[in-house]
């Protein structure tokens, strides 16, 4: 039965994509929201699998490795499931009010969306570094479809950089799994795991290297954040939000995954590596949080504001050995996810609605859209880390793994990131909430909206800014079948 | 020095050489023919390192293909991005500046 859940995983989205495909331009939603629907439920199953047997693995087809492709699911993976499918279902949901208004941009959202989708569910349940590969350009290649699918010379440009910067980032962790091959012979994760030791030979050091760098390229740490802005900004509402809420938790994932499964020998025995992803994750929150804070055009704030959050997930890599820094890690991950697809859910309102993207047209928003200001305003608490947010409770956790390590400064990023998020945040909400409109002739005029992308914003809004009271169920799951 | 570990240094030269013309490059074909070459290069390390005494490993053989399907695919992918880019601007190259605004 569990075999079944996490191949299904995989196949339904590849079932459903290439259907959509086939069906032509601009179809396939029917067919997407309940089979999204269907993986949900699945996830849920095997998560109550893995919480009551521990981490599971299987051999697809009962081939087996080195030939073979292994699944396994812990809770870590069943974690990253669980967010893809929450946050894809009411994304699903919006997509289709959205590209029904404005169809040419969605001709082919659905089949690379699904596309999409299977390759992170293969991701997160991938056992061995060759498999992670595969699914990682599988992911990539799809992402930047999605951006260029819209089709003006911008998003072309756009996407075109991010190709590039993901197949530099593909390329050198393709290389790295050769190193390792050729040193170890295997590329299951579960065997390398105790072979790697700090005397390893200088190609194992090579291998790690390239895999950090290239996975720092494809999750967009300062200072290779350049793809980012323009790829995220520049995409239509419901690509920008699966891209920022989900695709770059793919490769921090990677990162994470590796940083405590096979390479847990070396970067235990260099206490200091951490620090390079943490000081990165610094400068990312400083340099993100300022761009955002100047941005004009709304979805370059929230796009920045990505490279910002994102830096918060890098803090945690100094901090790994005690157990609270990966919770934190994983909190600010749903924290950032459920936020910022509902930020960008509410961006694609705004900017149907008033027909221009600029932060100064937002005037009179509140009176207009009160849902979605509202829903924009919760997803703000949540990035700012106001409690009850899942955003203060990875905060916190943050904060308390760091002071518990005597290292008081990535108590003061945190806390300083906190403020400039409050920056960026208010220059919206002060926008549509204090600034009355001027007299009636010149006043921006408000096209009507469907309901569904108000309620679906605010949905995920809801659910970040509530997350803090349920978390501790959330930490079980991630604790469950141990990721170390 | 061993034929392996000979293909081995040839590949890891390719990729950088490649590496770099991914970056530096400015023609868009020219930066796409870049990639296959990184990619040529970590191919060659894959099939020339695993080699034992001699003999070829096919679990390599096998990576070696998938990963080839793949720089297809984004190759194809590359190119229908750049055509498209010159049909719309008339240029092969990424404007200079990305435009932050």
């Amino acid at each position: 039965m569990m075999i079944d859940l996490a191949v299904w995983l995989i196949l339904l989205p590849l079932i459903w994509a290439s259907l959509a495909f086939m069906a032509g331009p601009g179809r396939g939603a029917r067919l997407a929201i309940p089979a999204l629907g269907l993986q949900l439920l699945l996830v849920l199953l095997l998560a109550g699998t893995v919480s009551e047997s521990g981490a599971i693995g299987l051999a697809v087809g009962g081939w087996g490795a080195p030939l073979g492709i292994d699944l396994a699911a812990d809770g870590l993976s069943v974690a990253m499931l669980l967010l893809t499918q929450v946050i894809a279902l009411p994304l699903a949901i919006y997509a289709r009010s959205y590209f029904q208004v404005k169809a040419p941009e969605g001709r082919y959202f659905w089949p690379l969306c699904g596309f999409l989708l299977a390759g992170l569910n293969g991701l997160y349940l991938s056992a061995d570094l060759f498999n992670l590969y595969v699914t990682l350009e599988l992911v990539g290649l799809a992402a930047v479809a999605l951006v260029a699918a819209d089709g003006g010379s911008r998003q072309l440009v756009a996407a075109l950089r991010y190709l590039f910067a993901t197949l530099l980032g593909s390329g050198s962790y393709l290389l790295a799994v050769a190193l390792i091959y050729a040193a170890y012979g295997t590329v299951s994760m579960a065997t390398l795991a105790p072979v790697i030791t700090a005397e390893a030979p200088f190609v194992v050091w090579l291998a790690g290297g390239l895999m950090l760098v290239g996975l720092m390229i494809k999750t967009a740490l300062f200072p290779f954040h350049f793809w980012l802005p323009p790829a995220h900004g520049g995409a239509s509402a419901p690509v920008s939000a699966l891209l920022s809420a989900l695709v770059v938790k793919a490769s921090f994932y990677l990162l994470l995954r590796l940083w405590l499964g096979p390479f847990a020998g070396l970067t235990a025995s260099a206490g200091l590596l951490g620090w390079l992803p943490a000081t990165l994750g610094a400068l990312a929150i400083f340099w993100g949080s300022c761009q955002a804070i100047r941005a004009q055009r709304i979805k370059m704030l929230i796009a920045y504001s990505t490279v910002a959050q994102l830096g918060y997930l890098f803090l945690i890599f100094p901090l790994l050995t005690s157990e609270a820094a990966l919770r934190a890690g994983i909190m600010q991950a749903f924290a950032h996810g459920l936020a910022k697809a509902a930020m960008f859910m509410a961006a694609g309102v705004l900017i149907k609605a008033t027909g221009q993207d600029r932060v100064d047209s937002l005037a009179g928003a509140a009176q207009q859209l009160p849902l979605t200001m509202f829903a924009f305003g919760l997803a703000g608490v949540t990035l700012t880390g106001l409690p009850p947010s899942a955003g203060f409770l990875a905060k916190w956790l943050l904060i308390e793994a760091a002071i518990g390590q005597g290292a008081w400064s990535i108590a003061v990023v945190v806390l300083v990131g906190g403020l400039l998020a409050a920056g960026y945040v208010f220059r919206v909400l002060r926008q549509g909430f204090l600034l009355v409109p001027a007299i009636a002739a010149d006043a921006p005029s408000f096209h009507p909206v469907p309901r569904t992308l108000e309620w679906m914003a605010l949905l995920l809004a809801a659910a970040s800014a509530l997350l803090g009271l349920r978390g501790v169920e959330l930490m079980e799951l991630v604790a469950l079948g141990g990721a170390a | 020095m061993t034929s392996g570990l000979l293909f081995a240094c040839v590949g890891a030269g390719l990729f950088v050489m490649g590496g770099s013309g991914v970056l530096l490059l400015k023609h868009l074909l020219r930066r796409i023919l870049a990639f296959n070459l990184m990619g040529s290069g970590a191919f060659l390390v894959l099939v020339g390192m695993a080699q034992r005494h001699g003999i070829a490993d096919p679990v390599t053989q096998a990576m070696v293909l998938t990963g080839i399907v793949v720089a297809v695919a984004a190759t194809a992918l590359a190119l229908a991005l750049v055509r498209h880019l010159y049909r719309l601007s008339g240029k092969l190259e990424l404007p200079e500046a990305a435009d932050d605004d």
